[in-house]
């Protein structure tokens, strides 16, 4: 086998050394009637051309090479090249979690680089070195803000991404903790007059998405007061990250949940992403996740070192905040790189370039169907309600190598006929015309 | 104090260490490492758009060149300890190589730019790589059904333990407790308690193994299940483990392992063979998919049928060939992630299980518990053996003779970085006296050549533990950085660059 660095005769030698002759004799603890005596049924062993091969025959019953005006939490932004050759240095990626300070500083300040530029955008103080994603973000932040707050109910907008609800209910399933979903108003933004009905004095927290799973753009100022109002917290989920390019940081939140896949994290099927969570600083011994702290060595110089581990399941066991242990290291590096690339100027001109295609679709998409929740603010989506099926449309767009807007029907079967469909920079005003006409039906 | 003697380090000497401040110090206004493409649609006025939620400002945020990006970042790489570069023997992590062909697969068009919402016809290729993988682990395991769900392995052990939890609730069973052993991972306990169940410390026997009078004496119908490491955290196979599982089994109670460890089992012996109803694997460990400094990781679940319909919705299934999701799991205990998992890790452990083959991977399990048998047989008589039973893939020490001196696992450790390795895992697991353990795994991935070297560095500090203890007290003496001041790091936090 060729990662094994062994010959035969060193094995012998080695096994003469510890005084055995066979290797079986170091398994001698299986209970005989356990161990196997054959081959595991498994494809035999494959050459590295051969696994090649398998893979791009993989790759090739993909679809690939088509326009995506599909986003719905999962966004394609273009990926600079200097970040595949940045994480491809072994030193980064065979790496393991930062345990050990002295031989593990590059590891440590790009995450400490990486909590001050999530901390820079969100609005937040402090920010932890990663969460697995904003879909269990969002679970953590719920369960945070019990903590936090000594109550156990917690209302949700239901213009958050169905999917990280359904993670959040499973994640909490076994904490008795009540949760209340709250509809959108007319202009498909959390409903206010509702969200404050829902709220009780046992409420925890308020948890809302912006821009919101129709693209919408959430009046967090608005939100944040209903929730303090009653002395609940406020948790922000941010899946497009790219937007707080120009849209307002959540200042106003408790607690941020972000999902960084847009910054340079290929879609990849789905993972893996990287979500983050950023909060107060006064909240900071109930947050979860590690946290890497600056510090100075015996001898003075500016050192990172992994810090409050005091919160962590290797402490505490089972009084620690959270579970999580490996989180998403190589992808917050990957955040990190891009946030670099494109930094102050850049992120902001390329939020810049996503509004302005939004924009344009939503005028072209509006011209032959009924763009929904128009009068509301948002960044690069937008629901379209049409006559057909969207389904039946998307499947016509596929002549065009454009794959089409997410069918919310499963989800909101109360808006019909509609999809929500998103416009990145990658999406050309060739195809964005292409599919407005496609709408028509 | 007496000059550091490095004069017998063998592995390493020192060389030049490039000095880079933080990306937001090299940052000035009007520079760029970006080029926006020409917009081919009408510019808009952000401020009509978006009106009050319009940001003014991205303050703090770097303005700097490609150049520098590469180099600030390539500087910081070389800071770093890696795989790559040696032996990395933390136990219980299974630091072993990390294939390239992994990375470049993963990296196809197809696979890397997939939308999961594509509709299952269009997203063929990911689905079979997800099945092919699914089968295999399954087969590897000895398992009936398996999620790829989950991110980590923590998050597999949460996925578990709900599914236990599950389990009982459809059988109308409220059990409240579950078993974990003295020696077992901070997670495990952490993961109990997040699905809503008291822990009860299990204690080790003498030689570090389930204290099975214990177990029995503990095991009622208030016991959920028993959450199991195998090979344990001391490397040792839990030998009367078929006992074990009948003791739960007899009071109905589950058997979950954590297969942090599997890489001492793979090809050799099935835990579903031996009466685990439910695991976790880490593919970041057994299966090779890169630690990338702390993840991503992915912790599939494999079970037995009859946790089969509490699974995470959605599940893979395949009719007449092809492949797509089912939703429709009313018994489901519901999503643990959005989508599929880490579909990445999925790629390269399928594929560093086809360069295996059944023939690579029992000789990768055979070649992973030489290697720490080779090393406990060269040390164990310069550091002490806490447990006496047979060692699987990793070997745990104590510091107690070199404590005498002063000098404990942690000292040992930093002065292992002068020698040109990084360290074992320190003071875990709990049951080590003192929380003196030194606990090593080479893997298979260790030629002879560096064992010896890393053999010859452990004997060298224990000497040195001996004659000039002070060495060990005060090292690391080569890193570029010294010892870092904790302390102040915890008392006031500093987590954030600040303008």
């Amino acid at each position: 086998m060729r990662y094994l660095p062994k010959s035969q005769a060193d094995r012998e030698a080695m096994l003469r050394e510890i005084g055995k002759t066979h290797i079986d004799e170091l398994f001698a603890p299986f209970p005989p009637e356990y161990r196997l005596r054959g081959d595991l049924n498994v494809p035999r062993q494959m050459s590295e051309e051969e696994i090649v091969t398998y893979f791009k025959q993989r790759s090739e019953e993909m679809v690939a090479d088509h326009t995506l005006m599909l986003g719905a939490g999962v966004y394609h932004h273009y990926r600079p090249v200097v970040i595949d050759a940045l994480i491809s240095r072994g030193e980064f990626f065979t790496a393991y979690t930062p345990y050990q300070a002295e031989i593990a500083q590059g590891t440590l300040q790009a995450v400490f680089e990486f909590q001050t530029m999530v901390c820079q955008l969100t609005g937040m103080e402090v920010a932890n070195a990663s969460l697995y994603d904003i879909s269990t973000g969002i679970a953590e932040g719920a369960l945070m803000a019990m903590r936090l707050t000594g109550r156990n109910e917690t209302v949700i907008a239901r213009t958050v991404h169905p999917e990280h609800r359904e993670v959040m209910r499973t994640y909490t399933q076994h904490q008795a903790m009540p949760i209340r979903e709250v509809g959108y108003a007319e202009d498909g933004r959390i409903d206010l007059k509702a969200l404050d009905a829902a709220i009780s004095d046992k409420t925890a927290s308020v948890i809302i998405q912006s821009p919101n799973f129709f693209g919408t753009l959430e009046d967090v100022a608005a939100v944040a007061d209903v929730a303090h109002n009653k002395g609940a917290l406020l948790v922000v989920g941010i899946a497009e990250a790219l937007s707080l390019g120009i849209v307002k940081p959540p200042s106003e939140a408790d607690i941020v949940v972000m999902e960084a896949q847009s910054f340079g994290v290929p879609i990849g099927f789905g993972g893996p992403h990287v979500g983050v969570l950023a909060t107060k600083e006064k909240n900071v011994r109930q947050m979860p996740g590690r946290l890497i702290g600056q510090t100075v060595d015996k001898d003075g110089h500016r050192g990172f070192v992994l810090t409050l581990s005091t919160r962590e399941q290797h402490i505490r066991r089972e009084k620690a905040t959270s579970n999580i242990c490996t989180n998403q290291g190589l992808i917050a590096l990957v955040a990190t790189i891009y946030m670099c690339i494109y930094g102050r100027r850049g992120l902001r001109g390329l939020a810049m370039q996503n509004l302005a295609k939004a924009a344009y679709a939503k005028s072209a998409f509006g011209k032959n169907a009924k763009v929904l929740f128009n009068e509301a603010p948002r960044f690069n989506e937008f629901v379209v309600q049409t006559k057909e099926d969207p389904k039946v449309i998307n499947r016509r767009l596929l002549d065009h190598k454009i794959i089409g807007g997410l069918p919310l029907k499963n989800w909101y079967p109360e808006l019909g006929n509609a999809a929500v469909w998103c416009a990145t920079e990658m999406v050309g005003k060739e195809q964005i015309d292409t599919a407005a006409k496609a709408v028509r039906g | 104090m007496s000059p550091v003697d490095n004069s017998r380090i063998k592995k390493v000497r020192q060389h030049i260490s490039q000095n880079e401040g933080l990306i937001f110090e090299k940052s000035s206004p009007g520079k760029a490492a970006y080029r926006l493409s020409a917009l081919d649609v009408p510019e808009v006025d952000a401020e009509s758009l978006l009106g009050a939620q319009v940001r003014d400002d991205l303050d703090g945020m770097p303005e700097v060149s490609e150049f520098e990006i590469i180099r600030h970042f390539t500087r910081l790489s070389t800071w770093n300890y890696a795989i790559d570069l040696g032996m990395y023997p933390l136990g219980s992590c299974t630091m072993k190589y990390n294939a390239r062909v992994n990375e470049v697969v993963v990296r196809m068009d197809g696979l890397a730019n997939a939308h999961p919402y594509l509709p299952p016809e269009m997203a063929q290729g990911a689905l079979r790589i997800m099945k092919t993988l699914a089968d295999c682990l399954i087969e590897i395991c000895g398992m009936d059904a398996i999620t790829l769900q989950p991110a980590a392995g923590a998050h597999g052990e949460m996925t578990g333990i709900m599914l236990i939890h599950a389990y009982f609730d459809n059988k109308g069973e409220k059990r409240k407790k579950i078993l974990i052993p003295d020696s077992a991972h901070g997670t495990n306990p952490a993961t109990a308690a997040m699905c809503g169940y008291t822990v009860e410390n299990l204690r080790s026997n003498d030689q570090g193994m389930v204290d099975i009078e214990a177990l029995a004496a503990q095991m009622n119908e208030d016991v959920a299940g028993l959450m199991l490491t195998n090979p344990n955290t001391l490397g040792v196979f839990e030998t009367e483990i078929h006992k074990i599982a009948d003791l739960l089994h007899t009071k109905g109670g589950l058997l979950y392992m954590d297969g942090a460890n599997m890489n001492a089992l793979v090809g050799k012996v099935r835990p579903g063979d031996f009466g685990v109803d439910v695991m976790h694997l880490n593919l970041h460990k057994t299966f090779s998919t890169p630690h990338g400094g702390g993840g991503p990781g992915s912790g599939p679940v494999a079970i037995k049928k009859h946790l089969e319909p509490f699974l995470p919705s959605p599940i893979l299934i395949e009719k007449g060939g092809k492949l797509s999701f089912d939703y429709n799991r009313p018994k489901s205990i519901g999503r643990v992630k959005a989508w599929y998992g880490n579909f990445g890790m999925h790629v390269r452990a399928l594929a560093y299980t086809l360069a295996n083959g059944p023939d690579g991977l029992r000789q990768t399990t055979e070649d992973a518990v030489l290697n720490a048998n080779y090393i406990r047989e060269k040390l164990k008589d310069v550091y002490e053996l806490p447990f006496n039973a047979p060692s699987m893939h990793e070997v745990v020490f104590s510091h107690k003779l070199q404590a005498a001196k002063g000098v404990k696992t942690g000292d040992i450790a930093k002065r292992l970085i002068d020698y040109g390795f990084h360290p074992y895992t320190t003071a875990f697991p709990l049951v080590v006296a003192d929380h003196g353990a030194i606990m090593i795994e080479p893997t298979e991935s260790e030629p002879k050549e560096e064992l010896d070297l890393f053999i010859d560095a452990m004997r060298e500090i224990a000497r040195e533990a001996q004659e000039s203890p002070e060495t060990i007290l005060t090292a690391p003496h080569t890193a570029r950085v010294k010892r870092m001041d904790e302390t102040t790091a915890n008392r006031k936090p500093i987590l954030r660059w600040k303008p």
